[in-house]
């Protein structure tokens, strides 16, 4: 699965992209597992209030399931116009 | 319909005027340029981050949706995304219709899902470093009354 990120979660992580391997069934649990994983995580999703998350390039909620799903997307509010 | 999501800087009024030269049955023309504001004069530059992909298919969903909640003979979006300087165009709107109402509406419609649905997010350079724009609570609140 193609994880990306955008804005000031990119810069937290330190990458814009990453292909990982996982069984994560919702993006919460996709989230706590990245964040298991190292600090740096853990401080870019300190508050997923602040965050919004795309699966295929729609947006969705932290609830949504990751069956079938190619590509996740993290970012902060859009600030577009 | 055109949606164009570009690096290259842009003429408002050229665009202004061959999007109103190719729209034929339109008895208006309503459009809106988005311009890089200077923060007390002491903004060196804006950077655009958008996500490729998701930003064609989001403004061009926004589009779609426009052009069947209003009467459009045409419409057209253009987001600029990378280095812009204070007073650059960042984006603009032009839609065209029979009428106006129905043009200054899709306008206005297709603003506000612009700013807080089209994946861009803009960092703004300053001799004190850099900073994420933060979205505003407005921006989102504007898209009750869709």
């Amino acid at each position: 699965m193609d994880i990306l990120y955008f804005a000031w979660v990119r810069e937290r992580i330190g990458l814009p992209r990453e292909t990982i391997q996982t069984e994560a069934a919702t993006v919460a649990d996709l989230v706590a597992e990245l964040c298991a994983r190292e600090d740096r995580y853990a401080a870019a999703f300190a508050d997923v209030t602040a965050l919004r998350v795309a699966l295929d390039q729609e947006l969705t909620g932290f609830d949504a399931p990751l069956a079938g799903v190619r590509e996740v997307a993290f970012f902060p509010p859009m600030t577009g116009g | 319909m055109a949606v164009r999501i570009q690096e290259a800087a842009f003429g408002a009024g050229a665009e202004l005027d061959r999007f109103t030269a190719d729209a034929p049955g339109a008895g208006a023309v309503v459009s809106f340029t988005g311009v890089v504001r200077d923060v007390d004069g002491g903004l060196r530059h804006m950077l655009i981050e958008h996500y490729p992909g998701m930003t064609e298919r989001a403004i061009t969903a926004l589009v779609s949706e426009a052009k069947a909640r209003w009467n459009l003979t045409d419409a057209l979006v253009i987001h600029r995304f990378g280095q812009l300087a204070p007073g650059d165009p960042i984006m603009m709107v032009a839609t065209a219709s029979a009428h106006r109402a129905d043009a200054f509406a899709a306008a206005d419609f297709l603003m506000d899902y612009l700013k807080s649905r089209a994946p861009f997010w803009k960092k703004e350079v300053t001799a004190d470093g850099a900073d994420w724009v933060a979205a505003k609570d407005a921006d989102e609140d504007a898209l009750s009354r869709w």
